[in-house]
């Protein structure tokens, strides 16, 4: 706790400290690197402008951006923060491959000049920065968490439950799924539909065992699921390894199916009226 | 030069960062009635609070009975080396329980008991197992779980990519602040009848840091501006394992949950140094403690090839890690191309946290100018001169929401009449677009990351981790050398979304907020928690008595040794209820030993 005999064990003469690390090893490799990135607005798209970056033992995408933006061209506009691929805010097309830039490393990539884009589902704010701002609008839509009026002692919920749910709250929200998938990617339809992370948001609330709402009727109509095809792009790209496709969206859609197609709810629709959202809250656990 | 069209908003309150205290804040605010506006420089759910590994410390006392406040309020303090705010402590101390329960109530996870119950994990220097946690991401929870209930609470809104520069007074009152909008570079006035500063710490002034570029200290700086006082500046966090190889990941955080999971440390000749330097805690002895244990094994010759020690949690086996410390596993493997289930991680410090900040009222988070409220990293006073590892998720939620509380009632009671003086408006304009002024014909104009590089290494290498007079001399006259080149600041392009432009102002706070930390640390003549003078090894029973307070008096920095309030007998009582009291090792201050309980009181029930 005191910090009694610190500099004795350092050999050091009690005077002045010296650096952490001595001189701190750039690590540069020799090679350079060559980058062809895309600069421009909406108003005036000046397409991929090369650069050239000294290599560094394991450099990543965001490395050499930085680089760029230190020594190069201070005006390189592009979205970043924790650079531990912890954050969601560096992502990118690298070689036309929807990736975080912070993660992608360089020495991984083939030979030869690496392209790095904005994202091409959103609409381009400048250069490597898009307008995502249609998730936080997604996200507004869909109901919060919601959990039956308790007593308010303290839960008791499975660690089962939290292992189920834990790859959902996994998501970083980089928006990479959104990027990739043709919905929003080739037709454009991001206004009426919630997405691959949203889908998964979706799924963390209606799997939540203390939560009571029902969110897959407005998820079908509002979310526009039956857009889906199961192509799994969403999956391949998620930096966390999320199953988005096999664990959130097709659980989904068979709830809906269950919910809708299922022929004995169809006759009791039929003869009772609907009842679909009376489901069954769960039961408040007992106190400790 | 006339001002130029600005766009205004007006709210109750205003909250400047929305990370986990900001967002804490706004939903405090806005559940009291009051119309909130939350900034922040990034996208909402990006801040830096996602970083946050290891949990939330809180005496839920789940998985160890003789857990409560009590012991977490002993243990906080005595990790702070008795210089925190008592007062901070014991309702932190109190609130952080209920705040973890209100967490899981919003939605948020955590990783369960075999009972069904909030796990908890041992962590650097609590007495008992005491972070609820869920897997080694709980900052990501908590900011999502905050995020959700943010925007689903009415009353709140929250404006995304703008980055504020100066807070607006009115008399002696904040009336809210100015910036710009990052992506169109449109100049935005905020009238708010309070305003709250949670706009985190400050490390990106040193040059191996855990921080993302948002750490520019831009709420301490607007509040001396302000004229608020700063607290405790000296107090820099060094986290004792963050990577060090390769270059582009050195700083990035090692969770100190590798620890608390097991993980031990090794020097290059496979010795676990830490059971030299601490005996009783070992591995998870408190950070500064751990991260000057490293430093001295390297400069004694016994670091790892990359200047820092190895760290080994592979004894827990590759099931164990991958459910535990999933991110990190991650995190080694794409970038280092190490397998921390079969071989060890290299790490040494880096920084990591501010202790020091605002200074704050313990109950109502007001700093000492009128409208103006700080919570969060960005305020001083908790933690005293070492933060204990879970203690800032915990620090967020309780402070956070007493400040929207506090807030919410000056708003409504004093803070009716916003109006702004156009001539601090027209004259922040016109600092702001200096940089892209091309009328200067300067032939020395100055890069703004060239400049903001020299600063980190003035800062890393005399301001670190260990401190004398002549070193904080030396980055003194840096400091200062650097903030005359920084009125030649010039970047290319517009306004829209130029990250050069930005930097500038960040280069601007950062600046003061260093020369407070270097001030700080000068006054501060002894060794105390993160603070390591080499020309001052021993605590000084003197200065335990006294904090430093930063402020602006014209254009120059002052600081002034202010006593610490006496703390009350009951509180003395509980400290003893640390299981690492030790009467003999006390901290040095206005304790003296014979005041202070018996070391056998512990086993007293509580």
């Amino acid at each position: 706790m005191t910090t009694t005999g610190a500099a004795s064990a350092a050999g050091l003469d009690g005077t002045s400290p010296v650096s952490e690390y001595g001189t701190p090893d750039p690590g540069l490799t020799g090679d350079t690197i060559t980058l062809n990135v895309f600069r421009g607005t909406p108003d005036d798209q000046q397409g991929d402008v090369t650069y050239q970056v000294p290599g560094v033992s394991g450099m990543v995408v965001l490395d050499a951006i930085h680089y760029i933006q230190h020594n190069l061209d201070t005006d390189l506009a592009a979205r970043w923060n924790c650079k531990a691929a912890k954050c969601g805010s560096c992502s990118a097309e690298i070689n036309g491959r929807p990736g975080l830039m912070c993660k992608t490393r360089i020495d991984e990539l083939p030979d030869g000049p690496i392209t790095v884009r904005p994202m091409k589902a959103f609409p381009l704010i400048k250069d490597l920065v898009t307008d995502v701002s249609r998730n936080y609008e997604i996200n507004r839509a869909i109901p919060p968490f919601t959990h039956a009026p308790d007593d308010g002692t303290p839960w008791r919920i499975r660690q089962a439950d939290i292992d189920r749910l834990y790859e959902f709250r996994k998501c970083i929200e980089c928006y990479l799924c959104q990027d990739v998938c043709h919905i929003n990617r080739t037709h454009g339809l991001l206004d009426r539909f919630y997405g691959p992370r949203f889908f998964v948001r979706v799924a963390s609330l209606e799997m939540h065992p203390k939560d009571v709402l029902d969110r897959t009727e407005q998820t079908r109509d509002e979310g526009g699921l039956a857009y889906c095809n199961v192509t799994k792009c969403c999956t391949e790209v998620c930096p966390e390894h999320i199953h988005i496709t096999d664990n959130a969206i097709i659980p989904l859609k068979e709830r809906v199916a269950d919910k809708h197609w299922d022929p004995v709810r169809w006759m009791g629709r039929r003869m009772f009226g609907n009842r679909d959202n009376d489901t069954q809250p769960p039961t408040p656990s007992p106190a400790g | 030069m006339s001002a130029e069209s600005y766009i205004t908003h007006e709210c109750d309150v205003l909250v400047i960062g929305a990370g986990g205290s900001g967002m804490r804040a706004a939903i405090a605010a806005a559940e009291a009635g009051c119309s909130t506006i939350v900034i922040t420089k990034s996208l909402l759910g990006k801040a830096h609070t996602v970083m946050a590994e290891g949990g939330i410390a809180a005496g839920l006392g789940n998985l160890d009975d003789a857990d409560g406040w009590e012991v977490h309020f002993a243990d906080t303090m005595l990790g702070g080396q008795l210089v925190n705010n008592w007062r901070m402590v014991e309702l932190y101390a109190h609130e952080v329980i209920d705040r973890v329960y209100e967490l899981e109530r919003w939605g948020g996870l955590f990783d369960r008991t075999d009972d069904g119950l909030i796990m908890q994990r041992p962590f650097g220097a609590h007495s008992y197992r005491r972070l609820a946690h869920v897997g080694d991401r709980t900052g990501l929870e908590l900011i999502r779980t905050c995020q959700d209930k943010l925007v689903h609470t009415a009353g709140a809104e929250c404006l995304m990519e703008y980055t504020l520069t100066r807070l607006l007074k009115n008399g002696d009152r904040v009336v809210g602040a100015m910036g710009y909008n990052r992506n169109d570079g449109k100049f935005v006035v905020i009238k708010a009848g309070a305003t709250i500063l949670a706009s985190g710490g400050w490390g990106r002034m040193y040059r191996y840091t855990s921080n993302s570029w948002e750490g520019t200290g831009d709420g301490a700086a607007m509040a001396y501006d302000a004229g608020a006082d700063l607290l405790d500046m000296e107090f820099v966090q060094f986290h004792p394992t963050g990577m060090i190889w390769p270059p582009g990941a050195r700083g990035i955080l090692v969770t100190e949950a590798v620890r608390g999971d097991g993980g031990m440390l090794f020097n290059s000749e496979h010795r676990r140094f830490m059971l030299d330097y601490d005996p009783v805690k070992k591995d998870l002895s408190s950070r500064d403690v751990v991260a000057r244990s490293i430093y001295k094994e390297v400069q004694a010759g016994r670091g790892s090839p990359h200047g820092g020690a190895f760290l080994d949690i592979t004894h827990r086996g590759a099931d164990y890690i991958l459910r535990k410390l999933p991110s990190m596993y991650e995190q080694f493997h794409a970038l280092a191309s190490v397998d921390i289930t079969k071989e060890p991680m290299e790490v040494g410090p880096t920084i990591h946290y501010t202790m020091g900040g605002i200074r704050v009222d313990p109950e109502t988070s007001a700093t000492t100018v009128p409208g103006l409220y700080a919570a969060g990293e960005s305020a001083g006073g908790l933690h005293g001169a070492n933060r204990l590892g879970g203690n800032s998720l915990g620090d967020i939620l309780v402070f956070g929401r007493r400040a929207g509380v506090a807030a919410a009632e000056f708003a409504r009671t004093e803070g009716q009449q916003r109006d702004v003086d156009e001539r601090d408006v027209e004259a922040e304009q016109t600092a702001l677009l200096d940089p892209l002024d091309s009328s200067h014909g300067w032939t020395d104009r100055e890069n703004p990351y060239h400049l903001h590089e020299a600063l980190q290494a003035a800062m890393q290498d005399d301001a670190g981790i260990g401190r004398s007079d002549a070193s904080l001399q030396r980055a003194l006259s840096a400091i200062l050398e650097l903030r005359g080149r920084s009125k030649r600041m010039r970047v290319v392009g517009r306004r829209v979304l130029n990250p050069g432009w930005h930097t500038c102002r960040d280069v601007t706070f950062m600046l003061t907020v260093s020369e407070a930390i270097v001030r700080s640390a000068l006054h501060r003549q002894e060794s105390r928690g993160s603070q390591w003078r080499f020309d001052f090894l021993e605590q000084d029973a003197r200065q335990g008595q006294v904090n430093y307070v930063t402020r602006r008096d014209g254009d120059s920095m002052t600081v002034e040794a202010v006593p610490l309030s006496q703390m009350p007998a009951n509180l003395v009582q509980l400290l003893p209820r640390s299981r690492f009291y030790d009467p003999a090792k006390l901290p040095k201050g206005y304790l003296r030993p014979e005041e202070m309980p018996p070391a056998t009181a512990k086993e007293a029930p509580g």
